[in-house]
This record gives structure tokens, sequence and C-alpha cells, in this order.
């Protein structure tokens, strides 16, 4: 059974359409992510379902449960990080720790998970004391002590500085390990790229793209570009080849690199002709978001969704 | 962890917490005592007429512990959770299996506790060095503060939802409960028939401190229930909680 089931979703605040009829899967195990630029609708989807926000309509299973009920047998099942810190700041990252470790029935142990996120050396320190970074581990700390099947991630890297972000995905490379179900909002591609099996990219409302991070957008199948420059005084004309000008470059696309090449090589030799700078591209990642997310820059290849 | 033990594994935690927090320590706690002792000397030997010529302070004690049960309650929880609030802490803690009963069973006890602390302290230092008598009977007072305490920590949650942010909280709180101490006759008892008493019979605290006086009235002939200021404060308790119920919040009013 998958951990979240999410049909025709829809979110309506006022007469302003938030969500307008999503729907994915996540299987047990995996990790999810919903990528999104700002006002996307990806918190408003993360919030449903933590059951922080009703639905408008439409279905939505976590763990196998409705979670608009908002139960403490699901809650006991969940880890929820949202987006801002919020921990009580006169208790220690120890007494934090112990004590939402007695909301659960089979918590974990809270010196493990003190080590988990690195903070051994801040145990008997309070929270108003630590740093922004030292207080984000401390807010995912809490996010698994209650030993949870499911953990959601709302953008746990923003905001963080290189360093810090690399340390954030060895952390929840770590949950993965566990086996946990991770769902994750970013509007990171490369975040999406290093942690997720699975990615939805999400924008306006609407899922525009779905797949593993390496198929998003068919960008193992898109279109190749051989990008060259030829030198100057021969005309592209004489190439007798479909090639784009984009700058000093010339483009040539293709479904088909191989015999693209082949023929471009050819006449190269054939002529005595230089093909400088030759390169053969394909959408990056941030290529396609960009694309699919309506900020395509217009160079950018079109990629079938 | 049975329910009971969870109770009471949240109300540690609730009180460290507001045991560290200087805010609520100071404000709530030391507030309430720096009040007790300066007016409790100044007016050390005086007596008052409109109460049949007792002393000040067999007055004042009375009056002070309702003033500690309001700062306990009202001030401490009002201000709390405008904090917890606009800070994401309730949020956070909607997304967590505690029940929301057990973490308003751990508020309303730790506002308790305060109350209960301020209440000895304040009887204590009236007994020792005021010449305050014990009251006369301790099932009216127990009454009148647990209505009180009722009334006060429902206040408290519903003026919380007014404030605009965590910075405006402490002077939204403060201003009625300053409004209300100086027009309820905490520091003196406000001559009867005045229109400042008769304003005054509006609001709760002047029927709370007349109903925890009673019992310490050494004149009263009655067995110490100031009756008309207990119905009172009981309606005040469940208007209060009513309005604490619909106003609530888990998460700041945006736009």
């Amino acid at each position: 059974m998958p951990a979240i089931v999410v049909r025709n979703l829809r979110k309506s605040y006022g007469d302003v359409e938030a969500v307008r009829g999503i729907d994915f899967e996540v299987a047990t195990g995996a990790v999810f992510a919903l990528l999104g630029p700002n006002g996307a609708g990806k918190t408003t989807t993360l919030e449903i379902m933590e059951g922080f926000r009703k639905r408008t309509s439409g279905e939505v299973q976590v763990l196998g449960t409705d979670p608009a009920a908002g139960t403490r047998a699901l809650r006991e099942r969940v880890g929820i990080v949202l987006q801002d810190t919020a921990v009580d700041p006169f208790l220690t990252v120890r007494e934090a720790l112990t004590r939402n470790a007695g909301y659960y029935p089979r918590p974990r142990s809270v010196a493990e998970v003190i080590r988990l996120v690195g903070l051994q050396e801040k145990a008997g320190t309070r929270v108003q004391k630590l740093s922004g970074g030292q207080q984000r581990r401390l807010d995912v700390a809490l996010g698994i002590i209650g030993n949870p099947e499911l953990v959601f991630l709302d953008e746990p890297t923003t905001g963080f500085d290189p360093s810090a972000r690399r340390s954030a995905w060895e952390l929840v490379r770590g949950l993965i390990g566990g086996g946990t179900t991770i769902v994750l909002t970013t509007h990171y591609m490369d975040e999406a790229q290093e942690l997720a099996d699975q990615v939805a990219v999400i924008s306006g409302g609407k899922i525009v793209a779905a797949g593993t991070p390496e198929s998003l957008g068919g960008r193992d199948t898109a279109a190749a570009r051989i990008r060259f420059s030829l030198p100057n005084g021969v005309a592209p004309t004489e190439l007798q080849l479909p090639v784009e000008a984009i700058g000093p470059d010339l483009v040539l696309r293709t479904d088909d690199e191989v015999r693209a090449l082949h023929t471009l090589t050819g006449w190269s030799l054939d002529h005595g002709v230089p093909l400088l700078g030759l390169v053969v591209e394909r959408p990056s990642l941030e290529d396609v978001y960009l694309e699919l997310t309506g900020g395509a820059a217009p160079t950018e290849t079109g990629v079938a969704a | 962890m049975n329910d009971v033990t969870l109770l009471g594994h949240q109300i540690r935690y609730e009180q460290k917490s507001y045991w560290r927090n200087p805010q609520s320590a100071f404000f709530t706690f030391a507030f309430p005592i720096m009040f007790l002792v300066i007016f409790a000397s100044l007016n050390k030997g005086e007596r008052l007429k409109d109460l049949g010529n007792i002393s000040f302070n067999q007055y004042y004690i009375p009056a002070i512990i309702a003033f500690g049960v309001m700062s306990a309650c009202y001030t401490s929880l009002a201000i709390g959770l405008a904090n917890r609030r606009e800070s994401g802490i309730l949020k956070r803690l909607r997304g967590t299996p505690l029940p929301v009963w057990t973490y308003f069973a751990g508020l309303v006890v730790n506002s308790v506790i305060v109350s209960v602390l301020l209440g000895v302290l304040t009887v204590g230092v009236g007994v020792a060095f005021y010449s305050v008598h014990l009251p006369y009977h301790l099932a009216p007072l127990l009454l009148a503060l647990i209505l009180g305490a009722a009334t006060f920590c429902a206040l408290g949650v519903a003026v919380s939802t007014l404030a605009p942010n965590a910075e405006a909280a402490p002077a939204i709180v403060q201003f009625p409960f300053f409004a209300l101490v100086f027009i309820s006759g905490t520091f003196f008892p406000a001559p009867k028939g005045s229109f400042i008493s008769h304003l005054a019979g509006y609001f709760p605290l002047v029927h709370f401190t007349n109903a925890v006086f009673a019992p310490f009235n050494p004149l009263a002939t009655g067995n110490g229930f100031a009756g008309h200021d207990l119905l009172i404060l009981g309606l005040w308790a469940l208007g209060a909680s009513a309005v604490a119920i619909r106003r609530f919040r888990w998460e700041p009013r945006r736009g």
C-alpha cells in the first residue's frame, strides 16, 4: 500500500485556487520531492497532508487514513518539520527532546537522536542559545523523535549555506537508511536531485511534470543540442542543415545525435572547415524546471512534459 | 505513558519553561510580591472606615491574592500563548500526538501552581509581618479561587488572540489588567455608590476580590460565601471559557 495517495486535490482560499486538482502517490519507503517556485502550492499541499489545512475537495490518504480527521493515532506515526523553527526557547536540547519523546508510544532514544543530528555538545544548552543551524537540526530531531514511519520536511534547507545544506542532506540520507518514507518540498533542483527517488514539479497549483529526477520532463529522451561555431567567413547556409543561430553559436537540435554528429563532422572533414567549440548538450534538470515553471529563457529547448 | 502520567510530564516542562522565562517569572510572579510589600508597608496601621474600621491589610492581603491569581492565570497565559502562537510553537505542537486537552490542562495547572505559591506567600507575609488574621472559612475561599482561576485562565486564552504580534502582546495584555486593578479596589476599596465602583461591577476582578475577601472579613456574620459576587464570577467563568474556545487559534491570523 502506498504511504500517501492524493487524488484530484483542490484547495481554494476565497476566490483564489491555490491547488487545482493534483494527483500523486508516494510509495512506502520512498523519498518524494514536491519541487516548485514560491507560491506554487507546495506548502498548501504539504499542510493538507500534515493535517494543518482542510482541503476544498479531492481525496487524501496518509498511511491509510484521512489526515483531515487529525487523529492522535496518525500523529503518532508521522513526523513533521515545518519551515520555521519553533521550539520552547527556555528548555535545553535534551529537555525539548525528552518532553516530545513522552508524546509518542515508541519513541527513539533521546541520546541516539541527539547524536544523529550532531548536537551532542549542545545537549545541555538552552534552545535560545543555539545558532540558527543548530536550531534547525533540533527541529529535525523533534520531527523524528517519535520514530515515525513518514516524515514531512518543508523546505529543509532554505536559507542554509552550502556546507550546512550538505550536512542536512547527509542527515536526510541517514533517515532514509531506516526505511522511513520522506516527503519534502524544495525550490532547489539540486536538492531534489540529491535526495529524491520521485519528483513532482508543481506550478500554479498543478503538477506539470512527475517522474524520477533523471527522467523528469522527458529529460533523458529529450532532443539533444549540438552547439558549435564556424570560422569567420563561412556562412551557416553552406552546412545545409537546420541550424539555428543563438548568439555567436550555431545550434542543431536533434533526436538522433549520433547520426547528426556523423553528418556534421563528415561535412567538416570534407570541406576542411573546423567546428569550433563543438559540444553535445542535454537539458539540465534546471532547464527542465525553468521551462516547466514558466521561468524559461528563450534559448531553452522545448521539452514535452 | 498513560494520560495522567502524560499530564504530569507536560506540567513538569511547563514549570521549567515558566521559571526560566524572565518575562513570566518577573511580570507574573515577582510583580504581585512587589505590590504586596510596597502597599502593605505604606498602609501598615491604617484602617478602612467603609469596611467597619478593619485594618487595611486584612483587606489588602486577600485583594493581593486575587491580583496574584489574575497575574498568574490571565497575564501569563495571554502573553505566553501570544508568543507561542506567533513563533509557531503552537502549530508545531498541533503536529504531535499530544492531546489538546492535555496541553491546556498543563497550562492551566501550571498557572494554578503559580497562583497557589503566590497565595501562600501572600498570606504568609501578611500573617508574619502585617498582623493579618488567617481566613475564617476555607470552603468559600477555595470556591472563589477556583472560579477566579477559571475566569482569568479563559480570559488569558481569549485575549492572547487579540495581539497582532508578539511585540504588541505585553501592552495589549497589561493595559486592561492595570485599568481593571485600579478601578476594582485592589489597592483601596472604591467608595460604594461611586461611578468607579459602578463601572468596576461590570468586570470580574472586583467580584473576585470581594469573594476572596469575604472569608477573611472578621466582621462578616455569614458563612464567608459572597453569594452575589460568586454568582457573577461564575457567569464570567462560563462566558470567558466559551469565548476562549471559539477564538482560540493554533496559528497567527494573517492578512
